[in-house]
């Protein structure tokens, strides 16, 4: 039961019952889709970014608990940062999924430490990494670019 | 073996004939609940494939010496024990393939190219696995055929309203699937196959569901085809099964082309083989084809009605305590079900149920299982599936229900 309490903490499970910037941003000038056909995980990732810095993130999707909260952790660390900040984060957060290991995670995102027992489960590591899949995607491409979805391989 | 009471399997000595289920599972028995995915093997059946490959070994149709006859004569065997086992009139009629994937593929070209052309139509069901879906649509891309895809109600039962105003309209095929996958029902293929033949509309059956699980008499339902994989009924993967009325099979062109398919080749052409080898390009998976014999010939020695029947029993018990159950939504109410439960919960991602209820030892499956159609039609991305065969036990149930408890535990705040 350990590993089952130390994935589905009460973060995790708020985070999933009570997505937080769950909506459209109208003004996004980044958008992109996320998807896993094997599981049917699915989110449309908005970033609005002014010079370099992220003013605003949202999502809206469906998926499963581990998914959702990562989604809608993931907007709420990312907004006031800059794209520099992202890659590093995003590194910290892979290494935390894959293998446990906190300690590349910066001081300010310790939040995201919820998710280290994901790494107990590697079924399930794709479904924490896709929203950062896709923001990853998103920042590469224009709003345009949009029809291009983006599924996860970990 | 028949057992001393004739009314019910001998469920230990079953599971003892199935050297995974004494696998542990962190620690915990393994309950494979995931029949309809693939099913266990019993010993016989793989020391049929060791037996092969270790005494026998030899190419069918390329030597003359006597370990090519006697892979000739078993692969032979193979083939006839299942003609008896769902009772084709011929064992010429039995074509190996990989699948029920590979023999529907071959269905849809080769039938495909040698009656279809531009503007027919081919009728197909909403509940169909996407092995009953992509071959036709690539047919449609190649010959520009059209398709129309009968529709299910609320309880995961066929529209016939819909079926036979459809099939009035003569199709060229109907192709449907005997046991939906995801909801268990069983359609009511002799009817369906009496009004379809009422309107000359040739009849092939997806069986993977089926197979295992009920008597399969194909000159009964008198389907013109009828497909299913070994590997869903005790058998190993790799190895399936194509029946096709002669007269059809006759008419069709080859599948695909190469060795042991044909009469003679000249630089100009060739000539094709007769039934079944026409169809069977290629060596074949020998051994595994032998172990399918193996394994009907173990489910024929248990009694495919007594399993039915425990079967049977299991999915009511299971299905009356998930009624039970708050905040439960079982997919697929049909009246005639096979032992295949789809539900969803109200706080919990299928997702998540399959993790949890794997802590305790239990494999699932979770997902929109090769019928993404038939979940949109419920508006559902996925659901987990509870698939029952032949050794799972009423104990096994209740540990999964008791799984299923603590997983609402999990996710009750909200």
């Amino acid at each position: 039961m350990d590993d089952l309490q130390n994935l589905y903490q009460e973060v995790i499970i708020d985070h999933s019952q009570h997505p937080r910037n769950f909506r459209v941003c109208q003004d996004a000038n980044h958008k992109r889709e996320g998807y896993n056909p094997l599981c049917g995980d699915r989110l449309t990732l908005y970033v609005k970014e002014k010079n370099g810095v992220v003013e605003d993130i949202s999502f809206q999707g469906s998926g499963c608990a581990i998914f959702m909260a990562s989604s809608s952790m993931l907007t709420e660390m990312l907004r006031g940062k800059t794209l520099a900040e992202i890659k590093p984060l995003y590194n910290a957060f892979h290494g935390l999924v894959t293998s446990g290991d906190q300690s590349k995670l910066p001081k300010e995102a310790k939040k995201l430490a919820v998710f280290a027992g994901v790494s107990e489960f590697p079924m399930r590591v794709k479904c924490a990494i896709l929203p950062w899949h896709t923001l990853k995607a998103a920042l590469t491409t224009k709003n345009e670019d949009n029809s291009k979805k983006i599924g996860s391989n970990v | 073996m028949k057992l001393l009471n004739m009314n019910t399997l001998n469920l230990k000595k079953i599971r003892s004939d199935f050297p995974i289920l004494q696998k542990l599972v962190r620690s915990k028995p393994l309950i494979y609940l995931n029949n309809a995915a693939t099913t266990q093997k019993p010993q016989g059946v793989l020391d049929a494939m060791l037996h092969y490959y270790a005494h026998i070994n030899a190419n069918t149709q390329r030597g003359l010496d006597s370990l090519t006859a006697e892979g000739e004569s078993a692969y032979l065997q193979a083939r006839e024990k299942v003609q008896q086992f769902i009772n084709a009139e011929e064992n010429s009629e039995i074509i190996f393939t990989k699948g029920t994937t590979e023999s529907i593929n071959l269905v849809a070209q080769s039938f495909g190219h040698t009656f279809l052309k531009a503007g027919d139509e081919v009728l197909l069901s909403v509940m169909e696995h996407h092995a009953n879906i992509v071959p036709w649509q690539i047919l449609k891309e190649q010959l520009g055929i059209k398709i129309n895809f009968i529709d299910v109600d609320e309880e995961g039962n066929l529209d016939f309203a819909y079926f036979t105003k459809k099939i009035a309209k003569n199709p060229k095929i109907l192709a449907i699937t005997h046991v939906s996958n995801v909801l268990g029902t069983i359609n009511p293929i002799k009817k369906i196959v009496k009004i379809a033949h009422a309107s000359d509309v040739p009849v092939l059956l997806d069986g993977a569901q089926a197979i295992a699980h009920l008597p399969v008499d194909v000159q009964d339902l008198d389907c013109d085809f009828y497909a299913f994989s070994g590997h869903k009924i005790y058998a190993p993967t790799g190895i399936g099964v194509l029946y096709g009325k002669r007269k059809w099979l006759q008419q069709m062109q080859p599948y695909q082309g190469g060795g042991g398919m044909i009469q003679s080749v000249s630089l100009n052409g060739f000539t094709c083989a007769e039934l079944p080898e026409k169809f069977e390009a290629g060596t074949q998976n020998i051994a595994n084809a032998i172990a399918l014999g193996t394994a009907l010939d173990y489910l024929q020695k248990l009694d495919l009605t007594l399993i039915e029947k425990h079967e049977q029993n299991l999915l009511k018990y299971l299905t009356e305590a998930l009624v039970d159950m708050q905040g439960v939504r079982i997919l697929g109410t049909a009246k005639e079900k096979t032992a295949v439960v789809s539900f969803v919960l109200e706080n919990a991602h299928p997702h998540d149920v399959a993790t949890i209820l794997e802590r305790d030892g239990i494999s699932v499956r979770a997902g929109h299982h090769c019928a993404m159609p038939l979940l949109e039609r419920y508006k559902l991305p996925a659901v987990t599936r509870i698939s029952l065969g032949l050794y799972n036990t009423k104990e096994e149930i209740d540990v999964l229900l008791k799984s299923i408890e603590k997983v609402q535990r999990f996710f009750k705040h909200g």
